[in-house]
């Protein structure tokens, strides 16, 4: 469903991504992990198009979406939560949600508010509030709602266990394989080994922006030297 | 009793057009970050547009028909400036985009003087609205109380707008975090299209809407650009119900202003600007400044090292191109290259500030004219000789950048930028008003050099030498250490303070020393003039160099004299044809489109990409 070949990025003249080529089929959840600066972040954003790769190409579903506008790739299915959560806190948890509203998509959920607060019911108390009354925890839910409502078919996290509390990250697990189950496919970057074993059944481990390890949970767990070598915490 | 009711009633009359500019200014600049110096050339179409059409239009159905078709009209004509002149420059670096529209302030100029001439046109008066009502005895006209109630309509159908509605909600999300507006599949293009629609036809609306007051003429863009400011910023950026607040509270000063302090009236609105933001430094209503977090486009800057041999081969021949000039060249071309050297300084005394320390000024002038000024005023009641009065020009203006600079550093970003605007209006207010010390309009005249420099060759050598070393030490400063702790502030204060540097006092010093810089350019200008004028204390004066420094690139550490001379030579030669405007802000914006790094920014790509310069990691 979407597919990375040799993508490249830099920031100015640093080279952060070099020659990525994996891909995340239909249905899956994929965790892209790595320790800190290994790149992560820089692969979500190259997917999105928020940083442009300088060579390389994105497929999504067939098709190359390489140099894109984000609102673009965001309009065909791809749904990007980031990890600075980038709420909007002068909004209201109400007015979040609507700004990520989009038309329905063929073959996808529709999402609504009241769909969003079932999977988060914390939120639904907080409807009318403003987004900087949130707790950690709440906004980085509230950031996966949002990208919810505009109804994607693939959905991009990164690193949602990050700096929010225990309770709410087993939470935020159960969400993420309620939304497995409702045919999403993920790609999930994290640091939190334990969470991605809860979730994935695919792993890319990159480093220093190079992807070291490409395979499935399983795979990952017959070789604990892998596991060791680049993921020590 | 009466009279007073009268004058709160005009001048809630006058808020209406007031309030409809400021809230478009305000709500580009809360989406786009673009700050619109065009606003009220916009605000001026509007008027002349509504004009023509109350002349096709008759009847009452016509009066009001052609300001809501004048305000649509200027609404297109902002969008087609939006997608031609601004869409190729947002990636540029922040404010870089004034540039632009000061570009298309000079063009509009040209084209309504095409078009509708140079005389002022006399509004016509709103039928049915023609005449007045006696309230407590005192006349009042229709046509105010119609304005003051419509203006609420507005104002609440705009707050209706932009906290109801879909729209409204995006344009708030994207003031915020555009970015990530635009990753949540919301075509920015089109919302920022769509807010230039808005804030020009609102411009266009109040100037239409002021016409049976104020009839039409050319002058009335800048004329309201200063109260725009002012009110979007003492109602605090990006809200409605401040810039209606602010809108009224100017107005109403203004009306009574007019009536009990004639002398005062054109720094009266500054300083209420000023004494709010000491105590509210985001404005009546404003909140804290958050943009500007995630905003951040562009390369990052890079780091600044001394120039490498090629450059320093090409200084040395302009420098001695320029030593040898009075040789080779007339006395015209000494004197015009003696006030674009004088006119370089002053532009790399703001290009130090802005470039090295991210503080946009927008009133600098206030240290060319003050230095000016305080030489001028020296010679007049103390006879001071030039040498002298040359000394003082500077320490006076540096005296008067340590208090406007321990002010205006309260406040930060666009804040700052007003304050610096205000005091910049402060200084040519009291110039132009107080007639009795500075001479007002009619300026100081007969300062001339000493006798030993009183020749153009030898004032020459004089501004040659003063100006030159001006700019190499503004240059030297960049790379002492002192100018790296100024980088440092302006790229993380936090991280900065962190480190141990105190962010503002190094600012201070900094604001201090171009300050002095630009008296320094004032008093060799006094010199060189023999006269001064209010009109070089003018905020216009303040956004030429401000232009000037964008023009020549803010990234770079020669932008400032580069840009200025480019400019001002540009203007000396233009300035012969009869539309200069036009072609001086088409030259503007092209030079905008096609180097958004500025003329030395541009110029380094190129030549890194020849060849002839090396690129960073090479040197790494």
């Amino acid at each position: 469903m979407l597919e990375l070949k040799g993508v490249n990025s830099f920031y100015g003249k640093a080279h952060v991504l070099n020659d990525l080529n994996f891909s995340v089929d239909r249905g899956r959840v994929v965790a892209l992990l790595g320790r800190n600066g290994a790149g992560k972040t820089t692969t979500m954003k190259s997917i999105m198009q928020l940083v442009r790769p300088r060579t390389g190409t994105v497929t999504y579903q067939g098709q190359d979406i390489t140099g894109w506008s984000s609102h673009r790739v965001a309009r065909n299915g791809l749904g990007y939560v980031p990890e600075e959560r980038r709420i909007f806190t002068q909004l209201t948890v109400a007015e979040n949600l609507e700004v990520g509203r989009q038309p329905p998509r063929e073959g996808c959920t529709t999402w609504t508010e009241d769909m969003v607060f079932d999977l988060f019911p914390n939120l639904a108390e907080r409807r009318q509030n403003y987004g900087k009354a949130l707790s950690g925890g709440e906004q980085q839910m509230l950031t996966i709602a949002r990208t919810l409502m505009g109804n994607p078919a693939f959905i991009l996290l990164d690193e949602p266990s990050e700096g929010i509390a225990p309770v709410i990250v087993e939470q935020m697990a159960r969400a993420i394989l309620q939304l497995k189950q409702d045919g999403l496919t993920v790609l999930l970057s994290e640091q939190n080994l334990h969470f991605a074993q809860a979730v994935a059944d695919g792993v890319v481990i990159i480093e220093h922006g190079t992807q070291q390890f490409v395979g499935s949970l399983a795979d990952l767990q017959a070789h604990p030297d892998i596991r060791d070598q680049h993921l020590s915490i | 009793m009466g009279l007073f009711i009268a004058q709160i009633l005009t001048g809630l009359a006058n808020a209406g057009a007031l309030f409809m500019v400021a809230s478009g200014l305000s709500l580009i600049f809360g989406v786009t970050r673009v700050v619109n110096f065009a606003h009220g050339s916009f605000y001026m179409l509007g008027a002349y547009v509504g004009y023509s059409l109350m002349q096709a239009l008759p009847g009452v159905a016509g009066f009001w028909g052609a300001i809501l078709l004048a305000g649509l009209i200027v609404g297109v004509i902002g969008v087609i400036v939006e997608i031609c002149v601004l869409r190729p420059v947002y990636r540029a670096p922040e404010l870089f985009q004034l540039v632009a529209t000061f570009g298309v302030i000079l063009v509009i100029q040209d084209l309504t003087l095409m078009i509708w001439g140079p005389q002022d046109l006399l509004g016509p008066r709103a039928p049915g609205l023609k005449g007045i009502i006696r309230i407590m005895g005192e006349p009042v006209p229709q046509y105010d109380i119609a304005l003051i109630a419509i203006t609420p309509f507005v104002a609440i159908g705009l707050w209706y707008l932009i906290t109801r509605t879909r729209v409204g909600t995006l344009v708030r999300a994207a003031t915020q975090d555009r970015e990530m507006v635009g990753a949540l599949g919301v075509n920015q293009s089109w919302l920022f299209t769509g807010v230039f629609f808005l804030g020009c036809a609102l411009a266009g609306l109040g100037g239409a809407l002021q016409l049976p007051k104020g009839g039409a003429d050319l002058l009335m863009d800048f004329s309201i650009l200063g109260a725009v400011f002012v009110v979007v910023v003492i109602g605090g950026m990006g809200s409605l119900p401040g810039a209606y607040l602010a809108a009224v509270i100017i107005s109403i000063l203004n009306v009574f202003g007019v009536t009990y302090a004639p002398q005062s009236t054109l720094v009266l609105m500054f300083v209420v600007m000023v004494v709010v933001l000491m105590i509210r430094p985001f404005g009546l209503l404003g909140k804290e400044e958050v943009a500007g977090e995630h905003g951040q486009t562009g390369e990052p800057e890079r780091p600044i090292k001394p120039a490498g041999p090629r450059i320093r081969l090409l200084v040395t021949t302009l420098l001695v191109i320029l030593a040898l000039l009075p040789l080779y060249s007339g006395n015209f071309a000494v004197v015009l290259v003696t006030d674009i050297m004088i006119f370089c300084l002053f532009a790399a005394s703001l290009h130090f500030m802005l470039g090295q320390g991210g503080l946009v000024s927008f009133g600098h002038a206030a240290f060319f004219g003050g230095g000016a000024y305080a030489a001028a005023l020296l010679v007049t009641y103390a006879s001071t000789p030039m040498e002298l009065a040359l000394v003082l020009a500077p320490v006076s203006a540096g005296l008067a950048a340590i208090v406007i600079g321990w002010v205006c550093l309260r406040s930060t970003g666009v804040y700052f930028a007003m304050l610096t605007l205000a005091f910049g209006q402060l200084l040519w207010s009291l110039a132009f008003q107080w007639g009795d010390v500075t001479g007002g309009d009619d300026g100081l005249v007969n300062i001339w050099p000493s006798a030993w420099a009183s020749d153009n060759t030898v004032y020459y050598y004089l501004a040659f030498t003063l100006c030159v070393g001006g700019i190499l030490l503004l240059r030297q400063a960049a790379h002492a250490p002192f100018g790296y702790a100024l980088r440092a502030a302006r790229d993380s204060t936090r991280q900065a303070e962190a480190t141990g540097i105190n962010t503002k006092r190094v600012q201070w010093v900094a604001f201090t020393f171009a300050g002095t810089m630009a008296g320094l350019a004032g008093g060799l200008f006094v010199f060189s003039k023999g006269s001064i004028f209010p009109n070089e204390l003018e905020t216009a004066r303040s956004f030429d160099a401000l232009i000037v420094v964008f023009l020549g690139g803010v990234k770079t550490l020669s932008g400032g004299w580069v840009g200025g001379a480019f400019f001002e030579g540009a203007k000396d030669y233009l300035t012969r044809f009869e539309y200069w405007r036009l072609t001086l802000g088409l030259l503007i914006i092209f030079v905008v489109i096609l180097g958004p790094e500025g003329i030395v920014g541009s110029l380094r790509k190129a030549g890194e990409r020849i060849g002839l310069l090396k690129t960073p990691e090479d040197a790494t």
